[in-house]
């Protein structure tokens, strides 16, 4: 393919994904499980490429996304709950006197949680990214449950309302308002992926001590992609606040850690376009598409056995099983979604409908260079 | 040693968890020569040439480059001022493809690369033929190539090769030597770190030889070559 028809095939198909949004926002009910289904998956698309840019491209294992959700989503609500609402939602301590009188506008929050998220980062990255592998896991997975216990402590009850957490969060008035800042966080992590810093953030993931010879700074660079990445946990954990309208500490358990890391990996560590179809099609999976193995089902008065509530569990766990066992390193690997990849595919698992046409145009064969 | 020196070191000692494993070492690098180490496994000549690159911090050492001292500087730093290692084993970046990993050599450039890009294909065009393939896909050969060739991209003025023919076929050896040539006829300073004795001393300007974290000996590569002891110890059949 050429690089114009690749342009031209990629803007088509950024219209039709909008053009889908769109007709999904204006013509489903608002309750259609549709909408919760792309409006999930754009939060989830989100942090799953913000970890896989830790995870995949960094190679730095962490476990700690759920405890900067957590700070994200905390952040967002304590400080957008409107003013004449706050009284019922803390109504059982009070509300701190300096939060009394004042609430942000939501994006202001919502930068604001990201900042929240980076600096804890910053300041938690500093012992811990000496650590490697395993250690550095276990440590970020030690800090996102001291996250999550904070927040829940009495001491901060005026703030965080403790265990009972924050409801009345308000969200965008439009349904639109998700995937715009989802999709502008995921593209500026494709930016700074494609950038200088993301080329040497897979060369230390590839191999730390040639990375070092060449004269990166192996703490600086970790630093910096351990905060980015934690920026925008931290915004998909508003993000998911908004969702919900609500947050508490139970909200991000370590199991979310999981999810989001069986997301990145379903999808292909070091591959973000891996990641955001694998967030749509688990969530699209799991929410949607297996729920009718959750209630009894009769096919003319005989009972299908084994349907019962959480019988959709036991087949997702086993396409999970499944996915992986036939796709070792994840849907795309650590490839790109391409147009030279999909020509590729389809000329691979459809060879004689494609030899036809190929015998014309075979000069065109060439074209392998964008990866 | 009629040229001025580029690198000095004086009394280098590197130790891990209290065992010296380089002994206050101390020898020069005349700008624009070959100089080898030569000594059997364990000797200390990988520890020295990566506590001059920074990557392992030495217990006591005084390091000048240019007559500016550089010990206790960051790798960075050091690579910044013109100093490249070429790690043992080669250590490409399989996951990128080959111009990526050239384009990380020079890393800490600011200026355009471009040119330089050109003049490490033209200095080996089998990395132009293979450019767009992932690092890790070459052969052992060509993944040498790559190494030196991303080590070029940040333009050094010495570059230290750690046992650039490690693992490779006695045919790809002979390459690799040419590729050290080739380097050093570029007006780069190279530093090598060989087990290959024999290939290594034909291509030295100077030479030293360490054993167990000592200089037992330096001279020119023919002188070495010629030594009796260093013929039966690393030249000859009784080579272990």
């Amino acid at each position: 393919m050429t690089k114009t028809t690749k342009t031209i095939s990629s803007c088509v198909f950024a219209l039709v994904v909008a053009a889908a949004i769109v007709c999904v926002g204006q013509f489903s009910s608002p309750s259609s499980m549709l909408r919760t289904v792309l409006q999930m998956g754009a939060v989830y698309a989100l942090i799953a490429v913000s970890m896989n840019l830790l995870n995949g491209f960094t190679g730095l294992f962490s476990l700690g996304q759920a405890g900067f959700m957590t700070l994200g989503a905390y952040a967002y609500a304590i400080f957008t709950i409107p003013v004449d609402a706050r009284d019922g939602v803390y109504y059982l301590t009070g509300v701190a006197d300096w939060l009394k009188n004042f609430s942000l506008p939501i994006p202001v929050a919502l930068i604001l949680a990201g900042l929240v998220g980076a600096l804890c980062a910053y300041l938690v990255g500093i012992p811990v990214l000496r650590l490697k592998g395993d250690y550095f896991a276990i440590a970020t997975l030690g800090f996102a449950e001291i996250v999550r216990i904070v927040m829940a402590s009495t001491p901060l009850n005026r703030v965080t309302n403790g265990s009972m957490g924050l409801t009345k969060i308000p969200g965008f008035k439009s349904y639109y308002g998700i995937f715009i800042v989802a999709a502008i966080c995921i593209a500026l992590m494709v930016l700074m992926l494609n950038s200088t810093y993301g080329r040497s953030f897979k060369a230390i993931r590839d191999d730390e001590i040639a990375a070092e010879a060449m004269g990166i700074n192996l703490a600086h660079h970790k630093q910096l992609a351990f905060v980015i990445s934690s920026f925008f946990a931290s915004i998909g954990g508003a993000l998911m606040a908004m969702y919900l309208n609500a947050v508490s500490a139970t909200t991000f358990t370590v199991a979310v850690t999981y999810y989001i890391l069986l997301i990145v990996v379903i999808g292909g560590m070091g591959s973000v376009t891996g990641s955001v179809l694998s967030a749509f099609l688990v969530i699209a999976a799991k929410e949607w598409w297996l729920r009718p193995l959750d209630q009894e089902q009769f096919i003319g008065g005989f009972k299908i056995p084994l349907l019962r509530s959480g019988f959709r569990m036991v087949i997702f766990s086993v396409i999970l099983m499944l996915v992986v066992l036939f796709f070792r390193r994840g849907i795309m690997g650590d490839h790109e979604l391409s147009w030279d990849g999909i020509y590729g595919f389809f000329k691979k698992t459809l060879p004689s409908l494609f030899h036809r046409k190929n015998k014309t145009q075979d000069p065109e064969k060439e074209g392998g260079a964008n990866g | 040693m009629s040229n001025k020196n580029i690198l000095e070191i004086r009394n280098l000692t590197v130790s891990f968890g209290g065992i010296e494993a380089v002994k206050g070492i101390s020898m020069d690098i005349p700008a624009g020569e070959i100089v080898t180490l030569i000594g059997a496994n364990g000797a200390g000549k990988s520890t020295i040439l990566r506590t001059i690159a920074g990557i392992v911090k030495p217990q006591e050492a005084e390091i000048t480059f240019e007559g500016e001292p550089i010990n206790g500087l960051s790798p960075d730093k050091i690579v910044s001022k013109g100093i490249t290692l070429v790690p043992e084993g080669r250590r490409i970046f399989g996951n990128l493809t080959v111009l990526e990993n050239l384009k990380i050599g020079a890393y800490l450039r600011k200026d355009n690369i471009e040119a330089d890009i050109e003049h490490v294909y033209s200095l080996f065009p089998r990395l132009k033929e293979r450019s767009w393939q992932m690092a890790g896909t070459l052969s052992g050969g060509e993944q040498q190539m790559l190494a030196v060739g991303r080590a070029l991209m940040g333009k050094p003025k010495l570059i230290m090769m750690d046992e650039p023919s490690l693992g490779l076929a006695p045919l790809v050896v002979k390459d690799i030597f040419d590729i050290i040539k080739t380097v050093h006829k570029e007006g780069i300073t190279v530093l090598l770190n060989e087990q290959n004795a024999n290939m290594a001393l034909k291509v030295a300007d100077r030479a030293y030889v360490i054993e167990t974290g000592n200089i037992i000996m330096s001279g020119t590569g023919a002188e070495i070559a010629a030594d009796d002891s260093i013929k039966e110890a690393y030249l000859g059949k009784a080579k272990h």
